[in-house]
């Protein structure tokens, strides 16, 4: 997707094209998607037929002129706001579409190839695909082996391998096929598919508003009809008080002021930058090449409680590697170190690989070739559960040297009529406790020893659980290892729980259990077996290089296939709920110091006598010039305060992992006591700048 | 102030706060159904009550059932109290000889009792038999207030239950409300009070000669009785029209001290009872606090409106309209609680408040009667206070945001903003009629920003169904008496209907567990934050009005002007 390459906020193109769609939003079927706005464009829209109206009559307000200016000017950058969101992640995705729109399918008609376009592909049709070939649309090899070019999609140049059947059979549309040739059968009905979803999710116009955005525009919704009433029974007030003070009626309470108060108290911030807020949320996922198949599924991931991590990849690195070599009594290490190393050196598992570099490395035991030595490679099978090598000796006789786990070497030696020594169960057990791989060595009849293959936990890890722990989300390890083993890596990584042994039935029902306590789960997976837990999990992501089940039954998919994505994941959703939070505080602050701008200044003469100054004018706290400056003041504040938030509206808030006090403390600081603050200091300003 | 009024004043809240957990708790055993003290005292009532109506008191039901029940029962209240008052000159205990009631003060004054309001457009011993003021307006003090206790009671229920649907049953908690906290507690008070001098008597007025020779008619009554619920079910209702400024109302200083305080006892004691029963004593102390800074705020730039010098009388006590019995600082305690409170019973006349006294009294009824509250009623309009502010805070910690564990979404935002959304719609619409219509106009008595305070206050005291005017507007008339009965009614159902769909969406959720992700409601940055909310979302929408009213007549009596 590359889009990591033009994410700059002020990228000229980008900043070009969202100023012309911003005049394009001016739609009203757009804008009636957001209250807030909407009621400000009902606003500039009587400001201006007022304007002209006096015109009309000869008497030009240029004080309503340059109100409807700014009140225009706050529709079009809430517009902005969201054109610029959008841009972000749109180009992209538009020519990726493009590409694949053009793109002719060869669709299999029995055994016949008919060209199609892909446009016109449907669900359950078969394509040939082979070297050059687009892939025409999402869908799964049904048949033979390809190497393909995703770096459209995942921005990754190395190519991957695709094939039938195993975990490795999905393929995307608009990725290209470099060698061979496979079978794809469609899984994906047009308008549907992994792009045409992701692209849905970044355009301001087609994106299904979140839960929470709903709940939060209800709210906006909902003060704003507050403030509408407020402002709407203010003529009433005013009608009532100015007899009581025996004036006409003011000057300073027109439409337009009214219509200014109103747009000031309107939480206009928030809702102007709402959808700017989800796009870019979003977008901030994609630029993780993560992408999400609904909105719904980024705000799930902020409320994420419980993940359950793979050991494997997540939390260790993928291998384990020969940490030591521990032969029994009567042997040496040496011994040990090159019979091990002869059983591994056709093994090109990584732990038969750091096996042979670690008899080199201790022993100097250089490697040799299988065939120079006579000897035959037995490779690992599920069955016997061993590998190793069958040496041709001298006498005519066969030498069998295997490794392998405990119980299938013990079958070994006592088939050949061999004594299972006890002190090997020991050591056994022992490095088991430690977390380590025991595999044990023997030759023929005769035990030599065992080899400590170790796990890796991954650097920083534990760091990171504990600033997850510290964010209350509880991290729960899932390994096929032994409770032993499993026990010991949870205690070096720094885990919270784990499950031992644990099959994809096992991590379904650990879900279920977590989710009917009241927690929200989140998982990462990729095989077709961990469809079921995916499907299952609040927050289920499936690895790219995954199965097409797993990919439909997650509601995410990582395109690194990177299992660590999850804990990334979790921190995006939480930023933008804060971001959210954030700009809906700032805006409700904000009105404290606009009724202080405009309230004295529609009221200044009340009661006020012969002077025309009444005892209303202490509440112009900011001493701001005249009734007049002090409204467009803050209209203008209003306006240009959208702007400034553009930047961190599409950044999020500054996102750290702490405790839910402590990120609450720092953001009220900020937003909550700077919403108060901030208005008053700005509204002088321009109101200085003005008069000036 | 003088040494014993701080003395006093303090005396007063440390018993409030002592009393909270007292009360607090037996509340919720009465209303968890566990055994506390008055079972085997009124236990067979229960028992005879529910056999008596064939009602299964553990029957549970879901909101929708439950608002039915509760709405019908008002509905026949309402109903009832209208057609007695029609038709009091041809029922017993009328020995006044008092005239059948017109049909618009009825309408007015059967929504009043039934909302809890308690708002007064009659005097009550010219206009209401003994008959009316007991089977009617008695019997609606208790229920009213057993009403919102249900209505609470729904609503923990729905945020402490789990994937549940059941409510419990409106016909139990109203019985248990007025059985086993309403009956004993008014029964207690009124004998108390009666050693006090509060006059509990059917006999005929009396007509005595004063010292001046002339001819007084005193009235009398069954008075106690209905006094010790009017405080206690946070009612007001006066026997009397002088309300408790009149001394068979509030005879003694002692008396006046234990009215103020039976105000505050059961809303305060409800926070207890909130917190007990959804688990976590801490989240009841929380929002006593909330509550607490915001009635001390009050009281405090009241007496420094009452106390402070002014331009006009320098540092004279402003006494005038106030009760000289027991001087400024009980005049004023009173009328800040019973406005925090939605009492709205009075020892003095708000009327002749200082105009900030007036403000803070007008701000408590317009913040939607939530500092302390009614019965009831107070708490739960502060927990749509709660989700507002859970909802927009709760996001800045990067979750959905959840309140006790259950998360708050569309659906609970929607309800809470029409709730908070009824009553000021009341506020603003009406006031801006009656503001600027001769037949709203015709009803002041007093010019300038003061006679606007007074339209803004009736409809703020409808509204927030407290009941206490400012007295100098003769509310009497249709006008006043058809839209502050409609103000009632949205007041109070207004906030009672969302509150019910509130809790019937919460029951059915399930519990986050707690964690250090969890937004905290329990600690002195949700108190600050609670606050916040209120004063700015609850109050901003009424700072031009305020500005018109209160806040310009204190700078113009400051400049030596008075209304």
């Amino acid at each position: 997707m590359n889009i990591k390459s033009n994410t700059g906020l002020f990228n000229k193109k980008i900043l070009f094209q969202a100023s012309r769609a911003s005049f394009a939003k001016l739609h009203p079927a757009l804008l009636v998607k957001n209250p807030v706005i909407f009621i400000v464009a009902i606003g500039s829209v009587l400001t201006t037929v007022i304007v002209f109206a006096g015109i009309f009559q000869g008497n030009f307000s240029s004080f309503n002129f340059q109100i409807a200016i700014w009140l225009w000017f706050t529709v079009l950058f809430a517009n902005f706001s969201e054109a610029i969101a959008e841009g972000r992640g749109k180009a992209q995705a538009e020519s990726l579409r493009k590409n694949r729109t053009q793109t002719k399918a060869r669709r299999m008609a029995g055994a016949l190839e008919v060209s199609v376009l892909a446009t016109d592909l449907k669900k359950g049709d078969i394509v040939v695909c082979e070297t050059g070939d687009v892939i025409p649309s999402d869908g799964e090899v049904v048949e033979g082996i390809a190497s393909v070019d995703e770096s459209a999609i995942t921005g990754e140049s190395a190519p991957v391998i695709r094939e039938s059947g195993g975990d490795r059979s999905a393929v995307t549309g608009g990725t290209m096929v470099i060698s061979d040739r496979i079978l794809i059968r469609i899984t994906a009905d047009q308008g549907n598919t992994f792009i045409d979803r992701m692209i849905a999710l970044v355009e301001g116009a087609r994106r299904q508003k979140t839960p929470n955005e709903i709940a939060l525009s209800i709210l906006l919704s909902g003060l704003s009809i507050i403030f509408l009433l407020a402002v709407a029974t203010l003529p009433a007030f005013f009608g009532y008080s100015l007899a009581a003070s025996g004036l006409p009626a003011s000057q300073n309470l027109t439409i337009p002021v009214l219509i200014a108060l109103l747009v000031c108290l309107i939480p206009t911030t928030i809702g102007g930058l709402l959808s700017a807020i989800g796009i870019s949320g979003m977008d901030r996922l994609i630029q993780r090449n993560v992408i999400a198949t609904s909105g719904r599924a980024i705000e799930a991931a902020g409320d994420v409680d419980v993940l359950l991590l793979d050991k494997t990849g997540t939390i260790t690195l993928g291998n384990r590697m020969a940490n030591d070599f521990i032969p029994v009594e009567g042997v040496t290490a040496e011994e040990l170190a090159d019979a091990a190393q002869l059983s591994s050196l056709s093994d090109e598992t990584p732990e038969g690989r750091s096996i042979v570099i670690l008899a080199k490395e201790k022993f100097n035991i250089r490697g040799r070739e299988v065939h120079q030595i006579n000897a035959t490679f037995i490779p690992f099978t599920a069955q016997s559960r061993m590998s190793g090598v069958d040496l041709k000796a001298g006498d005519g006789g066969v030498h069998k040297i295997r490794k392998g786990s405990s119980e299938a070497i013990r079958t070994f030696v006592q088939n050949n009529n061999g004594f299972y020594p006890h002190d090997i169960q020991t050591v056994v057990s022992d490095l088991a406790r430690q977390g380590a791989t025991p595999l044990v060595v023997a030759e023929d009849s005769r035990v030599l020893g065992v080899i400590h293959l170790k796990d890796i936990v991954k650097g920083g890890i534990k760091q990171r659980f504990s600033e997850l722990r510290q964010m209350g989300i509880k991290t729960v390890m899932i390994t096929g290892d032994n409770a032993l083993t499993a026990a010991a890596i949870a205690a070096e990584a720094g885990v919270d729980d784990f499950m031992a042994e644990a099959t994809p039935e096992d991590k379904l029902r650990r879900i279920r259990e977590e989710q009917a306590k009241g927690h929200l789960v989140g998982m990462i997976g990729d095989g077709t077996n961990d469809a079921p837990a995916l499907a299952q999990a609040d927050i289920g992501i499936a690895m790219n290089t995954g199965t097409q089940a797993a990919r439909e039954a997650g509601n995410m998919v990582d395109l690194d296939s990177n299992p660590t994505k999850l804990i990334e994941v979790v921190e995006v959703g939480k930023q933008l709920l804060m971001t959210r939070g954030a700009l809906t505080t700032f805006s409700i602050a904000n009105d404290v110091a606009k009724y202080f701008a405009i309230i004295p200044a529609i009221a200044i003469s009340l009661y006020g006598g012969k002077n025309g100054v009444g005892p209303l004018s202490v509440l112009n706290v900011m001493n701001l010039g005249s009734p007049q400056s002090a409204i467009l003041s803050a209209v203008i504040f209003n306006a240009i305060i959208i702007v400034l938030l553009i930047p961190l509206a599409l950044k999020g808030v500054r996102y750290r992992p702490v405790s839910a006090n402590a990120a609450l403390t720092r953001n009220l600081l900020i937003f909550g006591l700077g919403g108060l603050v901030a208005p008053f200091i700005g509204i002088k300003i321009i109101d200085l700048i003005i008069n000036m | 102030m003088t040494t014993l009024d701080v003395i006093q004043v303090v005396l007063f809240f440390v018993l409030l706060i002592a009393l909270t957990p007292v009360l607090g708790k037996y509340m919720s055993k009465v209303f968890t159904g566990e055994k506390h003290v008055m079972l085997p005292v009124a236990g067979w009532l229960e028992r005879l009550a529910y056999r008596f109506s064939g009602i299964d008191p553990e029957e549970g039901t879901n909101w929708k059932t439950y608002t039915f029940s509760l709405l019908v029962f008002n509905l026949a209240g309402f109903i009832f109290v209208f057609l007695i008052q029609l038709v009091q000159a041809h029922l017993p205990l009328n020995p006044a000889h008092l005239a059948n009631v017109s049909w618009d003060s009825a309408f007015n004054t059967s929504v009043s009792f039934m909302t809890n309001t308690n708002w007064q457009g009659y005097a009550g011993e010219t206009t209401l038999s003994y008959f009316v003021q007991m089977m009617g307006l008695t019997v609606q003090n208790f229920v009213s207030a057993a009403t919102g206790i249900a209505v609470l009671m729904a609503l923990i229920r729905g945020i402490a239950g789990r994937n549940a649907q059941n409510l419990g049953n409106f016909r139990t908690d109203l019985t248990r409300a007025t059985l086993y906290v309403l009956l004993p507690l008014s029964i207690l008070f009124a004998i108390i009070l009666t050693g006090q001098g509060v006059v509990q008597n059917f006999k005929h007025y009396e007509t005595v000669q004063t010292l001046q020779g002339a001819k007084q008619v005193i009235p009398m009554g069954p008075a106690a009785s209905q006094i010790a619920i009017k405080q206690l079910g946070t009612n007001g209702g006066g026997f009397f029209n002088a309300n408790s400024a009149h001394p068979f109302e509030n005879p003694t200083p002692f008396s006046n001290f234990l009215e103020m305080l039976a105000i505050l006892l059961i809303p305060a004691g409800l926070t207890y009872t909130y917190g007990k029963m959804v688990g976590s004593t801490r989240q009841g102390w929380t929002i006593f606090t909330v509550m607490l800074i915001l009635l001390l705020a009050g009281l405090g730039i009241s007496l420094y409106g009452e106390y402070a010098s002014n331009a006009v009388y320098g540092h004279l006590a402003l006494l005038e309209g106030k009760e000289t019995r027991f001087g400024i600082t009980n005049s004023v305690l009173w009328s800040t609680i019973t406005t925090a409170a939605s009492n709205g019973s009075v020892n003095a006349m708000h009327d002749s408040l200082t105009p900030l006294t007036g403000m803070i009294a007008m701000i408590n009824l317009m913040l939607g009667e939530i500092i302390f509250g009614g019965v009831g009623a107070g708490l739960y309009g502060m927990v749509i206070f709660i989700i507002l502010t859970v909802f927009i805070a709760g996001l800045m910690v990067g979750r959905t945001p959840e309140y006790l564990g259950k998360k708050i979404e569309a659906f609970e935002v929607q309800m809470a903003i029409i709730a908070v959304l009824a009553p000021n719609f009341i506020i603003l619409v009406f006031t801006a009629w009656a503001s600027v219509s001769p037949a709203g106009l015709q009803g002041l008595n007093n010019a300038g920003p003061h006679g606007f305070s007074e339209i803004l206050y009736a409809y703020s005291s409808a509204a927030g169904n407290n009941g206490s005017a400012f007295a100098g507007l003769n509310a009497n008339t249709v006008f006043y008496n058809l839209t502050l009965g409609l103000g009632m009614l949205v007041g109070r159902f207004g906030i009672i209907l969302p509150v019910m769909a509130i809790a019937g969406s919460m029951v059915k959720k399930k519990i986050t567990p707690l964690s250090s992700g969890t937004f905290r409601t329990d600690n002195g940055l949700f108190i600050g934050l609670l606050i916040a909310v209120i004063l700015i979302v609850g109050g901003l929408t009424h700072f031009p009005a305020l500005s018109l009213g209160p806040v310009v007549e204190h700078l113009l009596m400051n400049h030596g002007i008075t209304f």
